[in-house]
């Protein structure tokens, strides 16, 4: 197999299974260096699964993940984390208990890394520099999603796998999430999970999709959005 | 610790203070109101509480970190007991080091040594191959209790040791109202207390008392978020049975070491944690307190009327039972 120095991931044709569930059959995914990549599909087709495996959280049984050149499968996922990859779990998984500065110190991965990016990631959410001191499960469903992503800035990462960051939020709020992923893309490579089509077009460069536990079809954003049929036949209404 | 102090927790705070005054009150009732009696059911339930505590504390954090129920706890409480008592009272180790303070010093790192080694070894090689099976970690923890106990029945015997090799600390005695107690277990309750502070602070405002916190809410984010989860819990559970280890020593100058203290000790310290609210420190901390002088103000009690010291020790089952059927997640505990 070759491989394409211009990606900075590559999943190939990795099967995952959760307990003796057959969850993943065989998905690929390329993430170019540089670029806003969105995994579509229903619900339960395996996005969130998808991200988990190169993360490690549920190691895929065969196939392979490649991460700036380095094969990653079967890594543990503290190990695959250290190489560069942040995750923003579905669900604004931030640790309710601590308080907003302690859930990103504990994203620390060297001394000093928080102080570092302090500024930008303020930049980027404004309100998580008013709402420092406060307990992370006192923060708005929004506040929350942005202390995830936030989360995941702390370290230099290279990739940032984010887990449909709109879900559950008022318009408004997902406006101003579009602008701060656009914002940081500008720095770091984005493998997106995302079903607010809307969000994912004015998102994306690249889109792959995934139904029912395999990659089905892969392209420009930009080719999708016209094409009616794939949308109707895989996403359904969007 | 603003924690137990939330607004919300204040109706459970008055609860808590309502028990203990309850508790010394009927203590002091039943006493003949002499302050002197108050004063040393008061002292030996600190004393009884504070021990519970150490048991406690690693029993509670591992099973909020690691979801294991460690059934050996009570176990390394035993053997840090017997490791000091042994170094006190070996003939050769006597000829060795001959200044019994020093001994002692000798005995409580020993025992605190073998108890993380042996916890390490626990962790790593019967719990960690485990994590995906819960149950049989608990069936493990038991099995491991089980075992110490027949190891240390075939080095020690079945009769108690008690203790003879007395230090300066172990012989002073202060009095209070006119009552003799030992200065000795005085110390162990302030130790007891720099404890509870102390692991308090390592979990509030230490980097790795973030990640332990954080890994009780959700340990596989943690380690995705870089940090090595496996290398936390295996500190945290060495640590737990290191602590467990120094409380069975501490107490041996005043409860020798025998086969039934890890049992004891186990009981009293589930019933600490569960009636706390699992998984939350502050509860731990409190319950044991609180069942410690439950067990004094009931020996204190059963001894003058009842003539029937078994009391003492169904008390802490009684009143994780009685608290548990008020509020079933414990004083603590979360809903
Ligand atoms: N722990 C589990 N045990 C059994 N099946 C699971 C488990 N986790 C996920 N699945 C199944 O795996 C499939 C893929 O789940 P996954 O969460 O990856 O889907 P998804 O595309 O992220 O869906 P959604 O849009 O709802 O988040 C689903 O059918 C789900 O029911
Ligand atoms: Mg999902």
């Amino acid at each position: 197999m070759t491989t394409n120095p211009e990606l900075i991931l590559e999943v190939a044709e990795i099967h995952t299974f959760i307990g003796q569930f057959h969850i993943l059959e065989g998905v690929s995914v390329s993430v170019p260096q540089g670029s806003i990549t969105v995994l579509l599909g229903r619900n339960g087709a395996g996005k969130t699964t998808t991200l988990k495996s190169i993360m490690g959280l549920t190691p895929p049984r065969s196939g392979t993940i490649t991460f700036g050149g380095r094969r990653i499968e079967g890594k543990r996922p503290f190990d695959v984390a250290k190489m560069g990859i942040g995750y923003v779990p579905e669900h604004r998984a931030i640790f309710k208990e601590l308080s907003v500065k302690e859930n990103l110190q504990i994203a620390e991965r060297a001394r000093g890394d928080l102080n570092q990016r302090a500024d930008f990631i303020f930049e980027l959410f404004p309100d998580l520099k008013r709402l420092y001191g406060l307990g992370g499960g006192k923060l708005s469903g929004g506040q929350q999603q942005m202390l995830a992503i936030a989360r995941a800035l702390v370290p230099d990462n290279r990739l940032l796998l984010i887990d449909e960051p709109s879900e559950g939020l008022a318009p408004v709020i997902i406006e101003s999430l579009i602008q701060a992923i656009r914002r940081l893309a500008q720095n770091t490579t984005v493998l997106l999970v995302e079903q607010n089509f809307r969000m994912a077009s004015q998102l994306a460069d690249r889109y792959i999709i995934i139904d029912d536990g395999k990659s089905v079809k892969t392209g420009e954003m930009s080719t999708l959005i016209k094409d009616e049929a794939t949308i109707q036949k895989y996403l359904g209404a969007a | 610790m603003e924690g137990i102090f939330a607004p919300e927790r204040r109706s459970t705070l008055i609860a808590v203070l309502i028990i203990f005054v309850g508790l010394l009150g009927f203590s002091f009732l039943t006493t003949g109101a002499d302050m002197a009696q108050l004063s040393i059911t008061l002292l030996s339930g600190l004393l009884q509480g504070m021990l519970l505590f150490l048991v406690a504390s690693g029993l509670s954090i591992i099973f909020g970190l690691m979801d294991v129920l460690n059934f050996a706890q009570g176990a390394f409480f035993m053997i840090g007991a017997y490791i000091g008592w042994e170094i006190q009272h070996a003939p050769n180790l006597m000829k060795a080091i001959p200044d019994p303070n020093l001994r002692f010093l000798v005995g409580i790192a020993g025992a605190v040594i073998v108890g993380a080694v042996l916890g390490a070894g626990l962790e790593r090689g019967l719990l960690r191959p485990l994590y995906a099976r819960p149950i049989f970690q608990l069936v493990a923890t038991f099995g491991v209790s089980l075992i110490a106990l027949e190891v240390v029945k075939l080095i020690w015997g079945t009769a108690p040791r008690s203790w003879t090799e007395d230090f300066t600390l172990s012989s002073g005695e202060f009095s209070l109202f006119g009552q003799f107690f030992s200065t000795y277990r005085l110390v162990v309750i302030v130790v007891g207390v720099l404890l509870i502070v102390g692991i308090a602070v390592l979990l509030k405002r230490t980097r790795i008392g973030i990640t332990i916190r954080a890994g009780v809410e959700d340990s596989s984010m943690v380690e995705a978020l870089g940090i090595n989860v496996r290398l936390v819990f295996t500190g945290v559970f060495v640590l737990g049975c290191a602590v467990a280890s120094f409380g069975g020593v501490i107490a041996a100058p005043f409860l020798g070491a025998s086969n039934a203290m890890g049992a004891e000790f186990l009981l009293g310290a589930i019933a600490a944690v569960v009636l706390g609210g699992l998984g939350s420190y502050e509860g731990t901390a409190i319950a044991s307190l609180m069942v410690g002088i439950a067990k004094a103000v009931v020996a204190k009690f059963s001894v003058q009327y009842l003539n029937q010291p078994v009391w003492e020790s169904l008390t802490p089952m009684i009143l994780m039972a009685a608290i548990l059927l008020l509020r079933p997640s414990g004083l603590f505990g979360k809903e």
